[in-house]
């Protein structure tokens, strides 16, 4: 029986290195600097050189602003529920946090339609608005755990000190958890840079040249795989593999760097708790 | 302990009482109204949802969920073959993921060596962070003709009798949006178990070991039992995941609306790629309006599954804590 544990394991890192291995290998030989420069041409005829280089400067607007978003109100959010909060609001409220969570993110899209896109039409707003929907119960949520890992006698020498409550909490409690709540920012932003629903209804008309104006619709990289993988032709099947590899390796090194940021923040953490 | 827990309340409260300072007062004000709006969202949700599929909610009425045309050229809708295939694809995929991710679990949290836990930890949560789209597109290229060439003619020869086992054709069918929910749903069962296994306490499973267990007869009788609740809560997570999922499976389904077949080697469609592949294109207010009403339901069924595993969870929180 232990030996199925073993090949369990085995096929789970065997999945994932056949998954990396396909991307790396087929993506790689597309995998040059037209790509990030140069824009996609409709009717291409021959070989003409084209990259996705509006999906790029679109992906960087969109996640860039769900950030703006998602962040701030995050925060507050996880203020309120650890700092002044009942118990019974506090479950209450992480309840909901969860359900949000939970959510499929198509039906964030369709949301998100339904509020923003009818009767104004698709824009990068609408797209990124959907992503920070996706991402608020992720930093809220990460800003809850590091905001109750601060040790209460921080509060209360501050409070001794004759510190009023909000500069407290501002000035004394968050500061100690910016390390936890870059770490859970960073790991939000590598989950919706990745994300096709929520930005399908909402900023997917896009033209292909290069946009940074988020009041009109914009091209995503996700969105770009997606509509290459349906087409029937060779070549956008490439540059679909080029995308996925420039994703997976932008992932990649952002879940790295939370790791490297979750070690170091706990360390500082664990030397204010002494 | 207790003292500390007593003082930690005070600093830690609603800001009340005669005396308030005003800063307190508004930064109390401001987050909560952060709370507030984090709640009117959901609710906001729920309501421009049910709002988008009013229409088809009073044409079509709960017989919706039981009829399986979908024509948009005579206006007639339902959900039936799309609730079936859902059904199917993540069921499926929890049957083909929870064996394998208990395994990993077991192996990260007691039988792999402590050198080799930390890296396969790491790549297994990797997995997770792949996004759906990148796991659609191998699924489209690679695992699709793979399972079309050698799998399903396999599984048809051996199991053929099975009406699940049909026939095979292409390699866009449910079977493949199966196996891609399975690869995507088996990081998150296998973490949650790992964290179960290793919550188990060292004095039950050192006792087991006293009293002459194997380490498997230790993991059958201890582990597994102790771990029960929460690994059900785990799955319930999964088939949320999968069900939800729109954008893999709407690249490797084979969008095929046609009416529900029990041969998994047929091309779907479920609920969600439903929605995914048919939105931007629908004409008439009556098809919008019933691809809200599959949003309104995989809203309704995210909403239990949370509801559900929140309360397994708790319940098995509670009877632990009483040891």
């Amino acid at each position: 029986m232990e030996l199925l544990a073993w090949l369990a394991a085995a096929v789970a890192v065997g999945i994932l290195g056949v998954v990396v291995w396909s991307v790396a290998k087929r993506g790689a030989s597309e995998l040059n600097l037209d790509l990030l420069t140069k824009t996609p041409v409709q009717f291409a005829i021959g070989n003409v050189k084209q990259g996705l280089a509006n999906a790029f400067v679109g992906s960087i607007v969109l996640v860039g602003l769900a950030t703006a978003m998602a962040l701030p109100f995050g925060i507050l959010i996880a203020v309120y529920l650890v700092e002044f909060a009942r118990a019974s609001v506090k479950n209450g409220a992480s309840l909901v946090l969860d359900v949000l969570n939970g959510i499929p993110s198509i039906v964030i899209a369709i949301f998100v339609f339904g509020l923003l896109v009818v009767g104004h039409g698709q824009s990068g707003l609408a797209g990124s608005f959907a992503l920070a929907t996706l991402m608020l119960p992720l930093v809220a949520r990460a800003t809850m755990e590091v905001l109750a890992l601060v040790p209460d006698s921080l509060r209360e020498a501050s409070l001794a000190l004759g510190v009023p409550r909000w500069r407290t909490t501002l000035g004394v409690v968050l500061p100690q958890t910016i390390g936890g709540i870059m770490t859970g920012t960073v790991l939000a932003v590598a989950r919706i840079a990745g994300e096709t629903a929520p930005l399908l209804f909402t900023s997917s008309v896009a033209g292909t040249s290069v946009l940074w104006n988020p009041t009109q619709p914009l091209q995503s990289v996700p969105l770009s795989i997606f509509q290459l993988s349906e087409s029937p032709v060779p070549a956008d099947h490439a540059r679909a593999w080029a995308a996925a590899l420039v994703l997976l390796l932008f992932i990649l090194c952002v879940s790295l760097a939370a790791r490297w940021l979750a070690t170091r923040s706990r360390r500082k953490l664990g030397r204010a708790g002494r | 302990m207790s003292t500390f827990d007593a003082t930690g309340i005070s600093a830690r409260r609603p800001v009340t009482g005669r005396r308030v300072r005003p800063g307190d007062l508004l930064l109390q004000v401001v987050a909560g109204l952060a709370a507030l709006a984090a709640i009117g969202l959901v609710a906001l949700i729920a309501y421009k949802v049910v709002d988008g599929a009013r229409l088809s909610l009073s044409t079509f009425g709960l017989r919706f969920l039981v009829h399986s045309n979908w024509d948009p050229v005579h206006g007639r809708f339902g959900a039936a073959q799309f609730l079936g295939d859902t059904v199917v694809t993540s069921f499926g995929a929890l049957v083909l993921a929870t064996p394998l991710a208990l395994g990993i679990g077991l192996f990260l949290s007691e039988l792999a060596p402590t050198w080799v836990r930390g890296p396969v930890t790491a790549l297994v949560e990797t997995l997770a962070a792949i996004p759906s789209v990148v796991i659609g597109l191998w699924g489209i290229i690679v695992l699709g003709p793979l399972l079309r060439d050698h799998v399903d003619p396999a599984l048809h020869a051996a199991l053929g009798f099975v009406p699940l086992f049909g026939p095979a054709s292409g390699g866009s069918n449910v079977f493949t949006a199966m196996v891609v929910l399975a690869i995507m749903i088996l990081p998150i069962i296998s973490s949650i178990s790992r964290e179960l296994f290793l919550g188990v306490p060292v004095e039950l499973k050192e006792a087991a070991l006293g009293l002459g267990a194997t380490r498997w007869e230790m993991v059958r009788g201890v582990v597994f039992p102790y771990a029960r609740g929460g690994v059900a809560a785990a799955m319930i997570l999964g088939l949320g995941r999968a069900v939800g999922e729109a954008i893999a499976t709407a690249q490797v389904i084979g969008a095929f609306d046609n009416g529900f077949s029990w041969n998994l080697f047929n091309p779907g469609e479920t609920l969600a790629s439903k929605i995914a592949l048919d939105f931007l294109g629908a004409t008439t207010k009556l098809e919008i309006s019933s691809l809200f009403y599959l949003a309104l339901i995989l809203l309704v069924f995210s909403l239990v599954v949370n509801l559900v595993a929140q309360w397994i969870v708790r319940r098995v929180s509670r009877r632990q804590g009483l040891r």
